[in-house]
């Protein structure tokens, strides 16, 4: 049983990778959707725009194995910036597009609130997890993790909320629901923070 | 709150990494990859890797050895030298980059950073502006690594590149570059006071106080610096330690929590 990274030719693939072996596991990186129920978890990676992410889940048969690989065979899943994203029900970057509607919400462009703030919310910033989930065990509340985004998930409900960034008003930078977490920051290249928060996503069963 | 960032930037050229001044007379100071396993190490917060010779050579960037590099940081990696096409943006992505730096090709061809932020997300284009100060007092652009004037203020260019796509913008002054006087402040501040994207100071930084005027005088979301740290006992370390005493929220929680 391998931790699987979904290849939909959307993203940094080999840095993901690269720190889930650093973490200890077995990584196989597929672009056939028959995989999925192999795996013992499932990573989301995914940079680049929310319509083409969803054109590319849709045209390689990705979207109905998923759902089910998290729904029924309750496979953990993590999306990763635009991976968590498209977990949601409708995302506005490239037009309105259809999502995977495994969280319910929506995928809005982030909005200025002082003119110190610049678009896209790029670096390093705060996390705040309150300790409500697995995925932070043993990680500081507040600790910096780094960012690189310009649209932004707006929850349907509030009890999805695993943690909040405070950008351009608040950011909500990470969810969950049953088995299923996102995150808007990159683990992958956020040093020490990035790799135990890995390691907390591969211990969960 | 966002942290401001210190960012290492390592120019590489035949395998070593050099520095100069002005653009020329560069010299060797160490190999890329103990470089970056260093700097991974000691939480900087990004690097920047610049192969200078790929445009002048007219040859693609060594994806093998970016490929091997990027294996080795996991903190975010901007890569640039030489790139020219979506393809080669494409394979810099794929051999682990998360950002990639366009410069020379973008005045010829300026909807690659439209083509580029469309395709792959305005977050991993940085589009690069070397700039110097000519005689009459204006500042004005120039590509294929200080050698070609392009007639236009780099505070237009950097407009320009932001409407065009362009997701941060690196603004380096040819003329402070490798002298470790300070930043070219006006510079960065014309290019920084312009855009709404995030704006990466360079050229010139010789100590912390450097970094601190970058930030606080020129407006820089983050800064980019080499001498000082091939040349100097300083570190960049120690500079999130100064920049941290005089109130600008830096990443450390080692700092941070004292």
């Amino acid at each position: 049983m391998s931790t699987l990274i979904i290849d939909y030719e959307m993203g940094n693939l080999g840095s993901v990778r690269r720190s889930l072996e650093e973490c200890g596991a077995d990584v196989r990186i597929s672009n056939d959707p028959k995989d999925l129920k192999f795996a013992s978890n499932i990573v989301l990676p995914g940079v680049g725009s929310y319509s083409d992410g969803m054109n590319s889940l849709n045209k390689n048969g990705w979207v109905d194995p998923i759902k089910c690989a998290v729904s029924q065979d309750k496979i953990p899943l993590l999306g990763i910036c635009l991976g968590m994203q498209l977990l949601s029900d409708y995302g506005y970057e490239g037009g309105e597009t259809k999502g995977l509607g495994i969280i319910p919400g929506k995928v809005i462009k982030i909005e200025k609130c002082s003119n110190n703030e610049r678009i896209p919310h790029t670096g390093w910033n705060e996390v705040y997890h309150n300790d409500k989930s697995q995925l932070f065990s043993d990680i500081p509340d507040g600790a910096d993790f780094y960012f690189v985004h310009s649209y932004c998930f707006m929850p349907e409900n509030d009890n999805t909320i695993l943690a909040t960034t405070p950008y351009c008003g608040t950011v909500v930078s990470s969810i969950s629901k049953d088995c299923v977490f996102g995150v808007q920051f990159h683990p992958e290249k956020s040093s020490r923070a990035g790799f135990q928060l890995l390691r907390n996503f591969l211990h969960i069963i | 709150m966002l942290k401001t960032r210190i960012i290492p930037t390592l120019l590489w050229k035949n395998f070593g990494l050099v520095k100069g001044i002005s653009f020329d007379s560069t010299r060797r100071v160490g190999s890329v990859m103990p470089a970056i396993k260093v700097y991974n190490t000691r939480d900087v917060d990004e690097l920047i890797l610049l192969d200078i010779a790929a445009t002048e050579e007219v040859r693609e960037p060594d994806y093998d050895a970016i490929e091997e590099y990027a294996a080795e940081c996991f903190i975010p990696l901007t890569v640039g030298g030489g790139v020219k096409n979506i393809e080669m943006i494409k394979n810099l992505l794929r051999a682990g980059a998360d950002k990639v730096v366009i410069n020379s090709a973008a005045y010829d061809d300026p909807h690659l950073i439209s083509q580029a932020a469309s395709r792959f997300g305005v977050q991993c284009v940085v589009a690069s502006i070397d700039a110097r100060c000519n005689s009459d007092g204006k500042y004005e652009c120039y590509s294929h690594c200080g050698k070609h004037p392009r007639s236009i203020a780099p505070k237009e260019w950097a407009m320009k590149l932001e409407d065009l796509g362009a997701g941060e913008i690196i603004i380096t002054s040819i003329d402070k570059d490798g002298t470790m006087s300070g930043y070219d402040l006006e510079l960065i501040r014309q290019v920084a006071n312009n855009v709404n994207i995030p704006v990466i100071a360079s050229g010139g930084a010789g100590n912390y106080e450097d970094l601190y005027k970058a930030i606080c005088e020129g407006n820089a979301s983050a800064v980019a610096a080499a001498s000082i740290f091939h040349f100097t006992e300083q570190t960049p370390y120690e500079a999130k330690k100064y920049l941290n005493k005089n109130n600008i929220p830096i990443r450390d929680s080692r700092i941070r929590n004292q």
